[in-house]
């Protein structure tokens, strides 16, 4: 079956049972999985939050070996300075613009995933988020992302608003490809008020026109059944960012649910004059992140949510000539959230051991990552999606 | 009887001459009002019912040749003040008041959004919209943004190579794109030197703008690096300097061909390889056939753009002159970019402007920020155009268009005010890294109430923008061809919409209902 095909047939049902207006029946022909009634027991009803990094954040500024005079010596104008980081161990600490992250990682709830990457990277902006966003191997060419394929075989519940969220950004991500219901969003009172000029009809003609008539019956869905009530007392940051977590927080708070919520910050690539950009961009995070924690907190919802940060790629361990570095390997990226078993997992990159183009070798493939998210956080089963068996790492509480 | 009429060699000539006849004549015929509609629509933005009318009685060939003869190489509109200075606005310094230093990112953004306005008014009123086409497809291949560039006269500049080229030679154009200032300072050329090579130019020269991935190892891409050492732009008139100081004269291996290469030499080695026509047609296949490129054509036209020494019009007319072109199952099959839907609606209803300010404001707002790319690979373009949120982006916008009874400015351009903000921050680096203004200093939160505030500003522009519109649906309906309201609402559709439309327009004389079902149809989104 080509992919063209097998759009056709999977954007055509959920229009056709909306036609119907039983949703609920649906469920005959593809068991909704895993909905789990109580919080404790893996499911659906617990949450994924994506932060992606965009243009592959420098994990080493992020968190910084500030013991290792290797590290001083790759980057004599970018280095942070030993008595700037936020130490979190004799050896590592955090960038000082993550400073608010501290009281997360003193309650444990903030894993440091270090040394992430995946066998014979790929340093195109373009060709790694792909690498990462449909997790292929180096060398293979998949169309969907991994959500998506995890979803079509083990789909949520019928009844949730949709699959995921994507806000602030039109790339689709790990929810590329027409299987899944994927809103993509600014804000969602914007949302509500413009769908009303949609109507449903039947899913049909050349690709480009199924594609059109899938995305309206997903906004018909999702407007029933999203709202954007909720009046949090937390503050969230000014900025396109402290919006996009503000959205992400109200999506969150709708019972009718969604599993997923991507979020995204740009202009990580930073080849020039890095240490200003960076900053600004990493307290942006922080701020975000703890505004979301603040809002989950009120919601209740602080151990259904797990956090988890991506990027392309890290950045090569020496400067350049402009203040900047260029693209790298294995990278620094964080997990959060209450049931999160705090600490730092994977392993430092060994500076003395760089590749011929000057990059550390990885340490926890990011497949393991996503294995966490869809084994043990939903309790399903990560091979399909990931084309094959990925060791979780154990970032989440037993 | 039969088997004997069909085996004499005269019957045979005779049928073999029809067939011939008839298929010339085929060519040869006007090609009518639906052909001429799907060219038009194809290759520039939503045609008028007058143009379409022009080329209707034409041969499909005669058609492609008139479009590819009268194309222009320059805009007709008078360019934005700020570009016709020869001396660039000097930079203010570190040490500068930061008065001064404000002003002069105050001073840009206002420049990048005057260029903006300037080209998307030139694409509602050109004469020629087939060279606005290739201009913003050359854009969105040579990418490079204001949002890194940050000097609005060097994208002007870039603006204006990419036109004079577009349909020119590939090879020239190459080669131009590549010293091109803005493209210099994009990609780092400029801050690429002998012993500290900056790969990004030579990365994205392989993957992006010739070879396409697979076709060269990270070896080539270190080599060329060292090649393109020395490119430079100089920092007062924004002109392309070669500093012998800063190139590496040594021994380099691209794709190998060694020897004391330079960059020239370099894209020079890229044009040789066969991998660089096919990844430049099948490009202009997506834009102007198809979402599916047919290998053997695509080989094909492939091998006759570069036997031409790459002239884009020999692409361009074999593309244009192919079967899969005007096959009946590839009509309607392409999604209309942000910028073809917001300027094709503006030409197809006759709606005159004061600005396009409004209209790059609201296409940023849909997914495309011009001269402000979301990266070096450009708008992925495609079924990715739509998705929930641009979908309702472009329905709240004709919905408004033509009923201009919403007042409330609703349509807050994400994109744009985000590309606005790292312009402005970017200034504010400079301080924290000599160290000179403590880190408070830095404060996202003063960026990002300057980005809000920008923000409500383009949305008060948009909906002034919107309001001093006039379209009168009753008029415009009027116009078309047809005695009864049926006929004229038939051509209407036929006019407007690629393909038949997926839901009945309302029933009733209302003229503005009519109009408005119609730009609400899902099939309005496709070309």
């Amino acid at each position: 079956m080509n992919r063209r095909k097998f759009l056709n047939v999977a954007a055509a049902l959920p229009a056709a049972t909306m036609l119907h207006g039983t949703i609920a029946s649906f469920g005959t022909a593809q068991v909704a999985w895993a909905a789990a009634p109580a919080a404790t027991k893996p499911g659906y009803d617990r949450v994924l939050v994506l932060v992606e990094l965009k243009g592959g954040n420098d994990g080493l500024n992020t968190l910084v070996p500030y013991a290792d005079p290797a590290y001083f010596a790759l980057r004599p104008k970018i280095a942070v300075k030993r008595d700037e980081v936020v130490q979190l161990t004799d050896r590592a600490g955090l960038h000082p613009a993550l400073a608010p992250l501290a009281g997360l990682w003193r309650d444990s709830q903030l894993a440091v995933l270090q040394g992430v990457g995946y066998p014979e990277p790929n340093l195109s902006h373009f060709r790694s988020i792909e690498i990462w966003d449909t997790a292929s191997k180096n060398t293979e060419y998949l169309q969907d992302g991994w959500l998506t394929r995890s979803f079509a075989a083990q789909p949520t519940p019928r009844a949730f608003a949709a699959d995921g969220v994507i806000i602030g950004s039109s790339d689709l991500g790990p929810l590329a490809g027409g299987g899944t219901r994927a809103i993509a969003l600014a804000n969602t009172e914007q949302f509500l008020r413009r769908a009303k000029l949609v109507q449903t009809t039947p899913i049909a003609g050349n690709p480009a026109l199924a594609h059109v008539l899938k995305v309206e019956a997903d906004i018909v869905q999702a407007a029933a059944r999203l709202d954007a009530r909720y009046n949090f007392k937390t503050e969230f940051p000014a900025g396109n960012f402290g919006s996009a977590i503000h959205t992400a927080c109200q999506v969150i708070a709708n019972p009718s649910g969604v599993a997923v919520v991507r979020v995204t910050l740009s202009g990580f690539d930073t080849h020039t004059n890095q240490t200003g950009t960076q900053a600004r961009l990493l307290k942006e995070v922080a701020a975000g992140l703890v505004a979301l924690k603040g809002a989950l907190d009120e919601l209740g919802k602080w151990n259904d949510v797990v956090v988890l940060t991506y990027a392309e790629f890290g950045r090569r361990p020496r400067e350049n000539i402009s203040g900047g570095t260029d693209h790298g390997t294995a990278n620094v990226q964080f997990a959060l959230g209450g049931r999160v078993a705090g600490g730092i997992y994977g392993a430092a990159p060994d500076l003395g051991r760089l590749s011929v183009d000057g990059n550390p070798a990885y340490a926890l493939d990011f497949r393991g990552l996503y294995a966490t998210v869809l084994d043990q956080w939903w309790g399903g089963d990560s091979r399909s999606a990931l084309g094959g068996r990925f060791a979780p790492v154990p970032f989440l509480k037993a | 009887m039969l088997a004997r009429i069909l085996t004499c060699p005269r019957t045979l000539a005779f049928i073999a001459l029809t067939a011939t006849t008839m298929l010339a004549h085929a060519a040869a015929a006007p090609m009518g009002y639906a052909d001429a509609r799907h060219l038009l629509a194809r290759t520039g933005f939503g045609p008028t019912d007058a143009e379409v009318n022009v080329y209707a009685p034409m041969t499909r060939g005669d058609a492609v040749a008139r479009l590819l003869r009268e194309a222009r190489t320059s805009a007709i509109t008078p360019p934005p003040a700020f570009a016709t200075a020869t001396v660039l606005p000097r930079r203010p310094g570190r040490d500068a008041p930061v008065e001064e230093r404000k002003a002069y990112v105050q001073e840009q953004v206002r420049y990048g959004l005057e260029l903006r306005a300037w080209w998307v008014g030139e694409m509602v009123v050109t004469p020629s919209p087939l060279t606005e086409r290739m201009a913003l497809f050359w854009h969105n291949h040579f990418v490079s943004s204001q949002q890194k560039v940050k000097i609005a006269q060097l994208m002007y500049g870039q603006n204006l190579t990419l036109r004079a080229n577009a349909l020119g030679n590939f090879g020239a154009l190459l080669h131009a794109a590549s010293k091109d200032p803005a493209m210099l300072v994009y990609l780092d050329s400029a801050q690429n030197r002998k012993g500290q090579p900056n790969e990004n130019f030579a990365r994205e020269v392989m993957e992006l703008f010739t070879l396409g991935e697979g076709h060269y190892t990270e070896q080539d891409i270190k080599e060329a690096a060292r090649a393109v050492t020395g490119w430079s732009l100089n920092r007062d008139t924004g002109e392309y300097l070669f500093r012998p100081g800063l190139h590496d004269f040594g021994n380099k291996t691209v794709l190998g061909r060694s020897g004391n290469l330079d960059g020239d030499a370099v894209l020079d080695i890229l044009l040789a390889q066969p991998a660089t026509a096919e990844y430049v047609t099948t490009k202009l296949w997506r834009e102007f056939v198809s979402p599916d490129p047919d290998p053997q054509e695509i080989r094909r036209i492939a091998q006759l753009f570069r036997g031409s020494n790459y002239d884009i019009k020999v692409a361009l007319r074999t593309l244009l002159m192919s079967d899969a072109f005007w096959a009946p199952a590839n009509r309607g099959t392409l999604v209309k970019s942000p910028v073809e839907f917001v300027v094709g609606t503006l030409r197809q209803l006759e709606i005159s402007l004061a600005s396009g300010l409004p209209f790059a404001i609201v296409s940023a707002g849909m997914g495309q920020n011009l001269f402000s790319p979301p990266n070096v690979k450009g708008w992925p373009g495609g079924n990715v155009w739509i998705d929930t949120n641009t979908l309702l982006a472009r329905k709240q916008f004709v919905d408004r268009l033509v009923r201009a009874d919403e007042t409330s400015p609703q349509m807050i351009p994400v994109a744009m005010a985000q590309t606005l903000r790292r312009q402005a921050s970017a200034r504010s680096e400079q301080p924290l890294l000599a160290g000179a203004v403590p880190k408070q200093a830095l404060a996202p939160q003063g960026a990002a109430n300057d980005d809000t505030a920008r923000s409500q500003r383009l949305a008060r522009e948009v909906d002034r923008g919107m309001r001093n519109l006039h379209f009168d649906a009753t008029v415009w309906l009027a116009a078309r061809v047809g005695t009864t309201t049926d006929d004229k609402e038939r051509s209407a559709q036929a006019l407007l919409l690629a393909l038949a439309p997926q839901s009945p327009p309302p029933s009733g004389d209302d003229a503005l209902a009519f109009i408005r079902a119609t730009l609400q149809d899902p099939v309005y989104q496709l070309k």
